[in-house]
């Protein structure tokens, strides 16, 4: 019996230490730089999402699916949620001053879906970037990652 | 073009959040107490032109009056190319044609034309007959398109346009215009430049044309008998190409 239990607590221990950092999906805003296994996701232009930020980790293809549909089979052009109006405002600008496109790992689809491991097709088709327009001053290069834009808690 | 906007459908409002669902389910149901039921769907979408469905009240085609269009002009296929982020592969044989200039030669006179050839709109349009999946497609507004979300590549309905309208993509593209998606393994064809009828412009080959004098092509709505389109192929003689095959285009020729 002794021996079962040994094996239990150390069966537990060794979930804890593997579950532990694992279980932290996102990181906090501020941390995401000081932790490199984490996704580090580009802060979007302007105060808010069009959804609350959990709604929409979860549910943007929803969104986007539904906008597509409307869009393309009907010619109902709502802005809000269309892939247009994601890539707006969660643009990465790169060292050269010009929006990066999905092949940049730094793209702001690609942060998130490269650490979850989901392919899209999207851009096979879209164009990954807004198509011209002034750079907004929140989107500037810091130069804090190789290649990579201002990332969250990146100052 | 205001008649696009002038009688629409309620779209509602694309959103997932079962709250704001019912939120507007319960603003609908309390004005419709105190109006009419179509009042109040009619207040609702009216708040932007960019939230109206394509309607069937119109019908949207073109007549291009070749006594005004240039044999050596390729206005209206270049701004095709520039407004759709069309590019080239140095093979003429599939790079994408959306818009082009065929000749056209009279071998008793010797008399020859160069005619602006694209989608032709039909009413009845072959390429959505034969489409497997659906993906070739009629708008409500006669525009037809290919929804690229379900095109799976098969180019039955390449084989089935009688104008040769259709391209293939077969390079991998990159940097496409936003308003123009468009990517290896799909058809496509004009699109009238739907993006831009949607917000009440002109396709840009009509624009161009217009800007650079020619004046030969013209823009409107077939169904609206106030429209200058409508006035036109009233008062003048025009003609669809291969009209024997009973596809009724929406763009018509005059001077052909």
């Amino acid at each position: 019996m002794n021996w079962r239990r040994i094996c239990i607590a150390m069966l537990a221990v060794m979930l804890v230490g593997i579950g532990g950092p694992g279980a932290v999906v996102y990181a906090e805003e501020g941390k995401a730089a000081t932790n490199t296994l984490l996704p580090v996701i580009p802060t979007g232009q302007g105060d808010a999402c069009v959804e609350e930020t959990g709604f929409m980790r979860r549910n943007h293809m929803e969104l986007l699916k539904h906008q597509r549909d409307d869009t393309v089979l009907d010619g109902v052009r709502d802005e809000q949620y269309s892939l247009k109006e994601c890539l707006d405002c969660h643009a990465v600008y790169g060292p050269d001053a010009n929006p990066v496109t999905f092949t940049d790992p730094s793209h702001f689809c690609r942060s998130c879906h490269d650490y979850a491991a989901v392919s899209i097709d999207c851009f096979q088709c879209h164009a990954s970037r807004p198509e011209s327009g002034a750079l907004p001053a929140d989107h500037q290069f810091s130069g804090a990652f190789p290649g990579t834009s201002k990332v969250n808690g990146s100052e | 073009m205001s008649s696009k906007t002038k009688d629409k459908k309620m779209t509602g409002t694309p959103g997932f959040d079962p709250a704001r669902r019912s939120f507007l389910a319960a603003m609908a149901t309390v004005a419709g107490v105190t109006l009419a039921p179509g009042v109040v769907l009619y207040g609702i979408s009216k708040s932007s032109p960019a939230n109206a469905a394509a309607t069937s009240d119109v019908r949207w085609g073109m007549l291009i009056d070749l006594g005004r269009c240039d044999n050596g002009c390729d206005d209206c296929v270049s701004a095709c190319a520039k407004e759709n982020g069309l590019r080239g592969f140095g093979r003429p044989d599939t790079d994408a044609q959306w818009i082009r200039k065929v000749d056209i030669k009279d071998p008793e006179t010797g008399y020859s034309k160069s005619l602006p050839v694209m989608c032709q709109h039909c009413e009845k349009p072959p390429c959505v007959d034969v489409c497997p999946t659906g993906a070739s497609f009629k708008r409500a507004d006669g525009i037809v398109l290919v929804n690229k979300h379900t095109c799976i590549g098969c180019r039955y309905c390449m084989m089935a346009c009688p104008y040769k309208a259709r391209s293939f993509v077969h390079e991998t593209l990159e940097d496409q215009k936003p308003h123009a998606p468009r990517g290896k393994g799909t058809v496509e064809s004009c699109t009238l430049c739907v993006h831009r009828i949607d917000s009440d412009r002109q396709p840009a080959c009509v624009e161009a044309c217009s800007d650079s004098g020619g004046g030969a092509m013209l823009f409107g709505d077939l169904n609206d008998p106030d429209s200058e389109i409508s006035k036109r192929v009233a008062t003048y003689a025009s003609q669809q190409i291969r009209a024997d095959l009973g596809l009724n285009p929406g763009i018509r020729y005059r001077n052909l």
